[in-house]
């Protein structure tokens, strides 16, 4: 989540700069991944284009004079769009641009350029959120930019942005009205009022449209009807905003419901009305149903996908992406807006198997249906006002959720025992007072009426968490628990055999349990039915090992082909397989050996005897003396060389191969 | 007479003194002092003498005897001492030349790593518990909180054999074993070291990989507080991976734990100015811990009205990349024996 600061100070006054609000954030649970300013720029200036001629020596330069106000400055420029009378962003002498670009004066072709003409992407916004025009040359300022004074801010590009990890539970956070909550919690300032306003006209809508929900997986659907919007160009603060929380703004209607979704946390989705009909049904997908979404592209749905239709076909993916045919174009003049929730592990799965969206990631995060009402208010408020849109009276309901704050008890005792404090309960109420929770208190006790906004919160335990987070994990001073002594328990059997296997001068080698379904019953006499994954990564680690042989046989290849001649390798680990229907886990060990080896202190080739001599050691060393031999007339594995193999029995059983 | 016992002295004490080697002095010793030697042959002769005289003489010659026999005495401690500086001189050997190569093996850097920490645990009284790697989906996530259609559980992120049985995807799975094997009887405090499978594979995530997992659990008023974990977690930091670094405690979410945290150390690589290693915030990520939820103390046989716990885990790998300087995770996969035979020495304290 991109939090742009111009946005939230909407809603919270706050004046901290940017890295102590995103440290301050992260002590209550909030990490961010990058803060800083929206534009890393210096020494940016508006000019105004006097003069542009050809460069004598360019088929593509110009020559341009421009006046930055208390001087007219002379500048090379490579634009096709650089013209005379153009206002236009100047990069000084001495600036700085994102990249690490810094400009100096120069000659250019025998032209003095005594700074650059920039485009938004050298400012460093991303090629995706640009139109075509500023894609391919420098960027137009309006005919209001004044002469001398900061382009930046002009754009409304003077912002600064943090870009959190928000942790799973924490859906409220995609919003910067949730935002403005955790905020205004650190700071103790309060939440500032969201502008709702806007007048109604017409005949109810509800007298020629209607909504059919068909299914449990849809438990709010709000609709309301907007006429006569005038598509154009959003004005600045909200194009700068949406690309500041990392949103392509298309134009001002498309661009309301994203803002609204960016403000409230509440995904929208507008209908062109006129291509839409008077119906909007909210069903399973049939199987192998199909839909061409936003991006164009068909998708084939199945019995597990939410869809919207209008009555005869689906026309969207429920939370996901809406489809091409009833899309907000430029010709629109009537839309329909649709606010709903959606069940969010429905959601969850299709955009997993769709496309992940802004949208599909609230609606999988959960939702407030307080907030739904809100956010189609705020909606019509903003279509009202930036693109002078008639708001239909009325509004299409379908209403299946509980919107009563839960109550949860707490008690001064039950805080300080968790957290091993000793907070005071005045302390502990502030802690809520500030979150924005309402209480009401009987003795110790705290009963705290949770907003429907935090979703996280439903036992006292996430209560406690509240008072932790915002008391601050730093005043918690940490001890050691006095528990009474007693030794460790610990079998110490693997390591006792690794430890000897070192002494005897092997390699400890760390390989991967995942292996190919074709070397599974390698170097195996016993049948066995191996294990195989459901789902693997590749083929190459498709099933789970029985024994660990094959594994170290690919390490000594591995290791020849690097001219590495002696090689003593041993790994103790886990073989798994199936055997009459139970699925069984044995540790085991193994070992590769070959070129010399060192043996008390004389080199020798490694051979059987060597390998066997090991083997001797260890099984001594189990206490398990007189009680092994080395036999031939047992079953081996079929890799083995059949003259030159034992069977290691310990008491009569077969426990290992040696060859 | 009294001339010729002096006379003999002199000569023989001269002929002592000029003796080469132990037979010489050998041959003195018989000559002078032996059954027919020269001062035997003396005490014999004292029969002959007149009483006056044979006090006189025996005591002379008892005299001279005993001085020789020192003046022997010395010598031989002198070629005693000669012969050992000859044998000695004889045995030198030249200690510069190379030596003759005893080798060792090696263990392991992630095997290493997993025994510090559980020699760590064991001397603060945790019992070191195994678990299967093959795990059921209800030990791995169900009685752990989380339900089914919980994110983690998804068949992206994790390898299933059956509907039921996958590689477990964390160390987690033996909590709630130990949990209910216990029920109640009495607290708890364990951990378990081991192999956990992840379906990723990336620059810094391998799809097994190792974790520990630490669990405590005791009645709800004693020793199991996030005061209790903060000081628990501190001394594992410090002695694992450095004296002087500080914690952080930062609020998070695991759906095992309530509340729960993500626990920094100061960034090992800058000390906590800021680099590429810790994205220029001074600190680094190293475990998650948390107070054990109600649901899973529920579910596994407590009752949370009465019994409350800590539980903490960590990734190993990374831990054994930092204390042993090792710059690539697949380094560790690898295999290579001129990497493994690196870590044939004690680690440095």
């Amino acid at each position: 989540m991109k939090l742009s600061l111009n946005f939230i100070k909407d809603y919270v006054d706050i004046d901290v700069p940017v890295k102590t609000l995103a440290e301050d954030m992260t002590r209550v649970g909030n990490e961010y991944d990058y803060a800083g300013n929206l534009i890393e720029a210096t020494k940016l200036i508006i000019g105004e284009v006097v003069s542009c001629i050809d460069h004598p020596d360019s088929d593509h330069l110009h020559v341009c004079k421009v006046n930055i106000g208390n001087e007219v400055l002379n500048i090379v420029c490579g634009a096709p769009n650089v013209r005379e009378g153009l206002k236009v962003i100047v990069a000084l002498d001495g600036a700085c641009l994102p990249g690490d670009v810094k400009i100096k004066k120069g000659n250019i072709r025998g032209e003095e350029s005594n700074g650059m003409l920039c485009s938004l992407q050298e400012l460093g916004i991303e090629n995706k959120f640009l139109t075509d025009a500023d894609k391919n040359g420098i960027h137009e300022l309006g005919n209001d930019a004044v002469i001398g004074e900061d382009p930046i801010k002009y754009l409304k590009l003077d912002d600064s942005v943090i870009d959190f990890e928000l942790t799973a539970n924490r859906g409220d956070l995609l919003s910067i009205l949730g935002m403005a909550y955790e905020i205004g919690a650190i700071y103790n300032k309060k939440v500032k009022d969201i502008d709702l306003l806007y007048n109604e006209q017409g005949d109810d809508i509800n007298n020629e449209f209607s909504i059919e929900i068909n299914t449990d997986n849809c438990s709010l659907f709000l609709s309301k009807k907007v006429e006569n919007v005038v598509i154009k160009e959003s004005p600045d603060f909200i194009k700068s905003r949406l690309i500041a929380s990392g949103v392509r703004p298309i134009n001002n209607v498309v661009d309301i419901s994203n803002y609204v979704m960016l403000e409230l946390g509440q995904p929208l989705h507008f209908y062109d009305a006129d291509r839409l009909g008077n119906k909007l049904q909210v069903r399973m997908a049939k199987k192998d149903e199909k839909l061409i979404t936003l991006d164009n592209i068909e998708r084939t749905l199945d019995e597990n996908d939410i869809v919207i239709s209008n009555g005869q076909k689906a026309i969207g993916l429920a939370g996901v992406m809406g489809g091409l045919t009833t899309e907000v174009e430029n010709d629109t003049k009537n839309v329909i807006i649709e606010s709903a929730i959606f069940d969010s592990v429905k959601v969850r799965k299709t955009s997993k198997k769709i496309l992940r969206s802004e949208a599909s990631n609230r609606f999988e995060k959960g939702l407030d249906p307080n907030r739904t009402y809100i956010a189609i208010e705020r909606a019509c408020h903003l279509l009202e006002k930036y693109a002078d849109a008639k708001i239909i009276t009325g509004i299409v309901k379908y209403d299946n959720t509980c919107k009563e704050n839960k109550q949860v008890r707490v008690s001064v005792l039950d805080i300080n025992r968790v957290l091993g404090t000793k907070i005071e309960k005045d302390n502990i109420i502030d802690v809520f007072r500030r979150l924005g929770f309402e209480y009401t208190s009987e003795g110790e006790e705290i009963i705290v009426s949770v907003p429907s906004r935090r979703l996280d919160i439903s036992i006292k335990e996430d209560l406690i968490e509240e008072v932790g987070r915002i008391y601050g994990v730093d005043n918690i001073k940490g001890k050691l628990p006095s528990l009474p002594m007693k030794p460790g328990s610990f079998d110490k059997t693997t390591r006792e055999i690794r430890n000897k296997m070192i002494s005897l001068g092997l390699n400890e080698t760390l390989t991967y349990i995942l292996v190919n379904d074709k070397e599974v019953r390698n170097y195996m006499v016993d049948e066995f039915e191996p294990l195989k994954l459901l789902a693997p990564m590749t083929e190459e680690r498709n099933t789970l090992r029985n024994s660990i042989l094959p594994s170290l046989l690919k390490v000594y290849e591995y290791n020849k082909a690097r001219n590495i001649k002696d090689i003593s390798i041993f790994e103790i680990g886990k073989g798994f397989y199936k055997k009459q229907e139970e699925f069984k886990e044995e540790t085991k060990l193994a070992s590769v050996m070959c070129g010399e080896y060192y043996l008390g202190l004389e080199k020798v080739a490694v051979d059987f005897y060597v390998i066997k001599g090991i083997v001797e050691e260890i099984l001594d060393y189990l206490g398990y003396s007189g009680r092994y031999s080395f036999v031939t007339d047992k079953q081996i594995p079929k890799e083995l060389h059949p003259g030159q193999t034992a069977v290691i029995s310990v008491n009569n059983d077969v426990v290992g191969y040696i060859r | 007479m009294k001339e010729q016992i002096t006379k003999i002295k002199d000569v023989t004490k001269t002929l002592i003194e000029n003796a080469k080697d132990r037979k010489a002095l050998n041959d003195i010793r018989v000559k002078i002092l032996g059954k027919k030697g020269e001062l035997t042959t003396i005490l014999r002769g004292m029969a002959n003498l007149s009483p006056e005289e044979r006090p006189v003489i025996g005591n002379l010659v008892n005299n001279v005897k005993q001085k020789l026999e020192e003046f022997i005495k010395q010598k031989e401690i002198e070629f005693e001492e000669m012969e050992l500086q000859e044998k000695l001189e004889k045995e030198k050997i030249d200690v510069t030349l190379p030596s003759t190569k005893v080798k060792r093996g090696s263990k392991h850097p992630i095997n290493r790593t997993i025994e510090e920490i559980q020699d760590l645990f064991v001397s603060m009284g945790y019992d070191v518990i195994d678990g299967p790697e093959l795990e059921t989906d209800e030990f791995c996530f169900e009685r752990l909180n989380l339900p089914k259609g919980h994110p983690a559980r998804d068949m992206q992120d994790s390898f299933y054999i059956t509907d039921e049985y996958l590689l477990r995807t964390q160390t987690s799975s033996v909590q709630a074993r130990t949990m209910l094997a216990n029920k109640e009887k009495s607290p708890i405090r364990m951990i378990c070291t081991g192999k956990t499978y992840r379906r990723e594979d990336d620059a810094t995530h391998s799809h097994q990989f190792n974790q520990v997992e630490g669990l405590v659990i005791d009645k709800k008023e004693n020793n199991v507080s996030l005061a209790d974990l903060k000081g628990t977690l501190e001394v594992f930091v410090k002695k694992l991976i450095g004296e002087n670094l500080n914690l952080r405690f930062r609020p998070s979410y695991f759906p095992f734990t309530e509340p729960s945290y993500e626990v920094d150390v100061t960034c090992f690589k800058c000390g906590g100015k800021g680099c590429n290693l810790c994205k220029q915030t001074g600190w680094i990520e190293v475990l998650g811990a948390g107070i054990v939820h109600p649901n899973v103390l529920k579910m596994n046989g407590y009752d949370p009205e009465l019994y409350a716990g800590f539980a903490f885990g960590t990734g190993i790998d990374r831990l054994a990349m930092f204390r042993y300087g090792i710059t690539d995770m697949r380094y560790l996969y690898t295999n290579d024996t001129r990497f493994l035979k690196q870590f044939d020495r004690k680690d440095e304290e």
